[in-house]
């Protein structure tokens, strides 16, 4: 049961960040959405879209910046990535591409959807996750 | 002071996130596989971040201004649409081929090496081609 606890811990923690956001700065923490909508800002300017763009950057700032604060306290938990180069360029570009057309990922339809009880972001967290499973039953059954 | 606010948000999710160990792609794979050696630590990573957040969608939901004063603004779309559904796909395919999605990746940046700059560049990539296939639809 143990084993549970740290995901349950840091599961709640995603969730008083997202909590945060929403209740302060009035905004959704979907990290495909903010990063794409920078992204798209830099495709196309907005004239007065200056105030949309700093909050998406602090965001971003506070996500990268979150190991290295817990690095100072602790060691950070080991990872281990089993992709090469090839897998990591299709699997990036997969995400990029339909994160954007689905309008939301892990984050946003799924952390922040699922709690608003949308119907559409209920749809895309069933979808992605199925295709995950079933990409895994491929990959592992095929190796 | 809203990026300020914002800034701790980030922070306390990507913290959230490497506590979770959603910054593990074994881990997260471990998950996906659900066939096979399926590691359901995962699911209490959704379950924790799900308790907080429906307390404070229901609070966002009976007011249009945070305390700061800045407008809520909540996503509109009700459409289950392709576009949703095979973008989904599409994202799901990617997540179990790596067990990268965006926020963890992001948050691997600084302390994860060359292989989730790998999966970051790509994934702006695959954005970038998005916003270059809208424009040229309007």
């Amino acid at each position: 049961m143990s084993a549970y606890y740290a995901p349950l811990i840091g599961g709640i923690m995603i969730g008083l960040g997202a909590a945060m956001l929403l209740l302060l700065n009035g905004r959704i923490a979907g990290i495909s959405g903010i990063l794409g909508g920078l992204l798209g800002k830099a495709f196309i300017r907005q004239p007065g879209s200056r105030g949309d763009t700093a909050w998406r950057i602090a965001f971003l700032v506070g996500l990268v910046a979150a190991p290295l604060l817990y690095k100072m306290f602790t060691a950070l938990p080991t990872v281990q990535v089993d992709a090469g180069a090839g897998t990591l360029v299709v699997a990036g570009l997969l995400v990029g591409l339909g994160t954007r057309y689905a309008s939301g990922c892990t984050s946003g339809h799924g952390v922040c959807g699922l709690s608003r009880l949308s119907p559409r972001s209920l749809m895309a967290t069933v979808t992605f996750m199925a295709a995950g499973f079933a990409t895994v039953a491929v990959v592992r059954g095929l190796l | 002071m809203s990026l300020l606010t914002s800034l701790l948000a980030g922070l306390i999710f990507g913290l959230g996130l490497v506590i979770s160990g959603m910054t593990n792609p074994a881990k997260v794979l471990g998950f996906l596989d659900l066939f096979g050696q399926w590691d359901p630590a995962l699911a209490f990573v959704m379950a924790g971040a799900l308790m907080v957040g429906s307390v404070a969608f229901r609070i966002a939901g009976k007011r249009t201004r945070t305390i700061l004063g800045a407008p809520i603004s909540l996503p509109t779309a009700r459409n289950i649409d392709r576009r949703l559904v095979v973008g989904s796909l599409a994202f799901g395919i990617g997540w179990g081929l790596a067990g990268y999605c965006p926020g963890p990746v992001i948050t691997s940046l600084a302390t994860g090496g060359g292989k989730p700059w790998i999966f970051f560049v790509a994934m702006l990539a695959g954005m970038a081609m998005f916003e270059i296939a809208e424009r040229r639809n309007t």
